[in-house]
């Protein structure tokens, strides 16, 4: 039983990892510009789409580093184009507009690609499990965790000692007085905004590798990353780190005990968290009232 | 009487009017009774999250889990306890009314971005249950093995099920109820404070209004009637299923309140008109139908935010 | 701000009475072209075209225009051309019922046929026995629908779960071992057929270690795939379909499993093998109809008719489904001379498919008891390596009459009753 629980710890920790990469692009876009983006799912499922159509001439690697720049450039012009004008409004008019547009996604890269799945190969050396112990630890696994790793750290860096990334923590706080302050609020959160479709694009790279590639997957990958979100505390980015981990692992220990629950672990996590300590986990108070 | 009010009345008589006769008008443009009364519930729900929206200014974007609550306590009624349609009304409108008085107390605190995500996750627990609860609910192939029952009015009975038009007397029946008991509450000084919180809530504050508990009882308000529409929906397709409660679902709702216009009472009722109209005649036309309609949501919210009746209304304005 | 100036008067409120105009004209235009020419029969196509069925639902439609076109040139149904009304139910019971009494009130089709999505399908039987139409149930597997909650006017094509255990139990028992571990998608279609697989299963003496149930929707397996190893079963059935299988089998193959216990199912489709790796594509599985068929009458042409209607591609069961139910309905008709849909319903029982549509060896007919198609199993395996053609992902093995396959039709719990 202690073997199955550290299995299902550790593989809980690999999931969580995937919903961290998502999460995180999604809280820094609501962070920020306090949009929340129903089109996150969508944008990743573009993501892995132009992964799959490059691939047969970049290879594997090639997409990986293409694709997302790709799929984040494609989110400037949305941005640009559709959201900037719904700034100064009620929030409400963004949360529609991105649900449009994850209508409109869904239904174009059906309408491009087709209905019926893709397959996506992986480099071979990589889909294979790291011993006949720990089947379940494959190299693509890992890889994607190395990835996520790599990732937040270099988010991290960003955020911190570039001047970009300053601005945006600071405009996170306080997005008036960095305006006052002459900084060009527009570019800022265009900017930030493609930081986040580039994560989302990265974890539609790494999600056509994991599971099949198709229309739909994107809107079931949105719910976990909100969850996250709410746990680890709106407004936070090691609390959205976090709550990622941690639904991850509730939802892999679960499936140990009652596989059918593994799911639902997630949203009852997420009600005690509300319950209990309403503004999340590493939330801060005042935040996002 | 002012021209004002002369005018309200004729606006609100035509409405009748058009809704009345509605089996009558709809067929030879191509239309059909059933589509009326699918507009009728749908546009009751839009109208009961405007209630909260447009007339209270609070976003709650998981309201449909009431509607699917509404929708599965009707459909568990007529399948296990009696065969009584009023008696699911009841329940169902109970059960999503309910669970919105328990569930507004916990989020109450919250605005903004954060209130809808709460409320969008929330609404999501809903339809994760209805999806997995599967002894209970049908899971994901939804609540069967129940349809409406004849209306039993002692001296004779009213034959819903198998008469489309009958049906859809007895929906703009429960329709008016609804419609009506909402205008009371507006117009009464419960009303008048629900606009003074969505005008300037601080102001309202200073103003010694127990602001947390109205925005609590307007949530609790606005889940009865969604229960009841939802118990309708039930009705409507002799079904309930998991995907009346998902957020998509409360997107179309919101949708249709603001295309309709969220300021005003009888908006969301045009707007579901419209919305179900057009995803019924484009979803016949092309399979891409979803990117119109998310094309529709885009120029809505960039270029008509007030709704149809927003522009009405500046044109006459003007 | 030229703009202004060169597009004049034009402005928001013209746009939206133009578009008024132009949508009133669209909706009242079939009213006008009703009142030239000759009525055509109308049949009615309810099906999933967006959202996660819409590969399968778009390829039956393909299969049904390709029968209506065959019929047309035939001369129709009693001498009038069949016009096909296809309508997206959107995966959503609300849109399709809607959409059903649409086909029925608005559009007055003779015959329905749909939905992939078992609780749709009987939504909509609902619908269709209120109104005394006859409905052909192309793609919904749900064992009730020709079971206990069977219906005078409805029939199917398609498999129910427990013909598909019965068709692949007794292989794997011989072929592979006793203990047996499943992985079931939680919904009603995984539990029939999880239950009428172990119940074969325990007939036979062989032994079930666990049955996870997963979520539908569930992209990551590898907690239930830990458990299955750790059971060390003889067979790991794998029961969920669509893009939870591939999500399964890529996972499955990820992680070396299939090296170390036989993977089998009941139930396989060609466009879920198509949308996975080739090292996913493992194990023994029962297609309900394969488009390589050497020999049998009518196939190689199907193949060629359905390939220049769908870019290249080759037919899968979902294409013959949509087929199968357009014919019946039309080579019923045509025999009984009449539209009656009681009559027609009744002329269903034992109705046997002709070779050019039933595309099998074995014969193939409609069962009078529970309105069961008695269509056949191709039991086979998996090929990662294509042989020959790159769609011919499949290794048929077997091919099982249906009648063989089907319980008894007491044993269905189907009693049919017919109106007064």
């Amino acid at each position: 039983m202690t073997q199955l629980l550290l299995f299902n710890v550790t593989n809980g920790l690999i999931i969580g990892a995937f919903y961290v990469l998502m999460a995180l692009g999604l809280s820094l876009i609501l962070n920020l510009s306090n949009v929340i983006n129903f089109a996150h799912g969508g944008f990743l499922v573009l993501g892995g789409y132009i992964a799959y159509t490059i691939t047969p001439y970049v290879g594997f690697w090639g997409a990986l580093l293409i694709a997302p720049p790709l799929t984040a450039a494609i989110g400037l012009v949305v941005e640009r184009v559709l959201i900037r004008p719904l700034y100064g409004r009620d929030p409400l008019y963004s949360l529609l507009l991105t649900f449009g547009l994850a209508f409109i996604l869904e239904d174009g890269t059906r309408f491009i690609w087709g209905a019926q799945g893709k397959p996506v190969t992986v480099p071979a050396f990589l889909a294979q499990p790291l011993s006949y112990e720990f089947f379940f630890i494959t190299g693509y696994r890992l890889f994607m965790v190395s990835v996520v790793i790599v990732t937040v750290a270099l988010l991290f860096v960003l955020l911190r000692f570039t001047r970009l990334g300053i601005r945006i923590r600071a405009g996170t706080l306080d997005l008036e007085t960095v305006s006052a302050l002459g900084v060009n609020v527009r570019v800022l959160r265009s900017l930030n905004f493609a930081v986040g479709i580039f994560l989302a694009g990265l974890s539609g790279v790494l999600a056509a590798g994991q599971l099949g590639l198709e229309p739909t997957m994107g809107a079931g990958l949105l719910m976990p990353s909100f969850i996250a979100i709410i746990v680890g505390g709106v407004g936070s980015l090691t609390g959205t780190l976090l709550g990622g981990l941690l639904i991850g692992v509730a939802s892999g220990v679960t499936a140990v005990f009652l596989p059918a629950a593994s799911e639902a672990i997630m949203y009852v996590l997420m009600a005690v968290v509300l319950l209990v300590r309403p503004r999340g986990l590493l939330g801060e108070e005042g935040m996002m009232t | 009487m002012s021209g004002e009010s002369v005018r309200k009345l004729a606006v609100l008589a035509a409405i009748w009017a058009a809704l009345l006769l509605a089996p009558y008008w709809m067929p030879p443009l191509g239309g059909y009774t059933a589509l009326g009364t699918r507009v009728l519930v749908l546009g009751l729900a839009a109208m009961s999250v405007n209630f909260l929206l447009g007339f209270t200014g609070v976003l709650s974007f998981g309201h449909a889990a009431y509607f699917g609550l509404g929708a599965y306590g009707a459909g568990l009624t007529l399948k296990f306890l009696a065969p009584s349609t009023p008696l699911s009304l009841l329940l169902g409108m109970l059960l999503g009314g309910v669970a919105g008085a328990i569930l507004g107390a916990l989020i109450v605190r919250r605005r903004g971005v954060y209130f809808a995500m709460v409320t969008i996750a929330f609404g999501q627990v809903f339809y994760y249950i209805a999806f997995q609860w599967s002894s209970l609910t049908g899971g994901d192939d939804g609540l069967r093995g129940f349809s409406r029952q004849p209306i039993d009015l002692g001296l004779f009975s009213i034959n819903i099920l198998s008469h489309a038009n009958s049906f859809y007397y007895f929906v703009l029946f429960c329709f008016a109820i609804a419609v009506a008991v909402m205008g009371f509450i507006l117009r009464s000084p419960f009303g008048r404070t629900m606009l003074a919180i969505r005008e300037n809530e601080r102001r309202a504050r200073f103003l010694g209004i127990p602001v947390e508990r109205h925005i609590w009882i307007a949530f609790t308000l606005s889940c009865f009637f969604m229960g009841f529409a939802g118990a309708l929906y039930a009705l409507v397709n002799n079904f309930a299923d998991p995907r009346g409660l998902h957020y998509s679902q409360s997107g179309d709702f919101v949708m249709m309140a603001v295309m309709g216009g969220m300021r005003s009472f009888w908006g969301p009722l045009l707007g579901a008109a419209v919305f179900v109209v057009l995803q019924d005649y484009l979803s016949s036309v092309t399979v891409n139908w979803m990117s119109f309609v998310g094309l529709l949501f885009v120029l809505v919210v960039l270029f008509f935010p007030r709704g149809l009746l927003g522009v009405i209304r500046r044109k006459s304005e003007a | 701000m030229s703009k202004k100036s060169i597009l004049g008067t034009f402005n928001r409120r013209t746009l939206i009475k133009g578009a008024a105009t132009i949508g009133a004209m669209q909706v009242t235009s079939p009213f006008i072209i009703k009142a030239l020419g000759e009525t055509p029969v109308k049949i009615g196509m309810v099906d999933p075209l967006t959202g996660v069925y819409a590969a399968v639902a778009q390829n039956e439609v393909t299969g049904a225009k390709l029968a209506l076109e065959q019929i047309n040139a035939k001369g129709g149904i009693l001498g009038r051309p069949i016009e096909l009304l296809v309508e997206d139910s959107a995966n959503d019971v609300g849109t399709g019922v809607q959409k059903a009494r649409k086909l029925i009130e608005r559009d007055e089709v003779t015959f329905i046929i749909g939905d992939v999505n078992s609780g749709i399908a009987q939504a909509i039987a609902q619908v269709s026995n209120e109104k005394k139409m006859l409905h052909v149930v192309s793609g919904g597997h749900t064992d009730t629908i020709t079971g206990k909650d069977c219906k005078w006017n409805v029939y199917r094509v398609c498999n129910t779960t427990r013909m598909e255990a019965n068709a692949v139990t007794e292989l794997l028992y011989t072929k592979y071992g006793k203990k047996w571990h499943f992985i079931t998608p939680d919904y009603a279609f995984g539990h029939t057929l999880q239950q009428a697989g172990s119940a074969n299963l325990q007939k036979l003496g062989g032994t079930v270690t666990g049955n996870e149930l997963t979520p539908l929707g569930t992209t990551d397996f590898s907690a239930y795939l830990i458990k299955a190893r750790a059971a060390n079963p003889d067979v790991l059935l794998v029961l969920p379909q669509g893009s939870d299988m591939v999500n399964c089998l890529k996972q499955i193959a990820q992680f070396g499993i299939d090296k170390q216990i036989h993977v089998a199912g009941l139930q396989q489709e060609l466009e879920s093998l198509e949308a996975m790796p080739p090292e996913a594509r493992v194990g023994i599985w029962m297609f309900e109809w394969y488009w390589k068929q050497p020999g049998v009458p009518g196939v190689e042409q199907f193949v060629a008719d359905i390939r220049k209607r769908n870019d290249g591609k080759v037919p899968t069961a979902r294409h013959w489904f949509g087929f199968t139910s357009v014919h019946t309905l039309a080579g019923v008709a045509n025999r009984e001379k009449t539209l009656d849909s009681v009559k027609l319903a009744k002329a269903l029982g034992n109705f046997e498919l002709p070779p050019e549509v039933k595309l099998q060896p074995n014969k193939c007919y409609y069962r009078s008891g529970d309105h069961q198609l008695m269509t056949s199993a191709f039991v086979g395996e998996a090929l990662s390596k294509p042989a020959g053609d790159p769609e011919d992902l499949f290794r048929v093995d077997q091919v099982i009459a249906g009648d063989k396959t089907a319980p008894a039709e007491s044993d269905t719990g189907c009693t049919v009753t017919w109106p007064a």
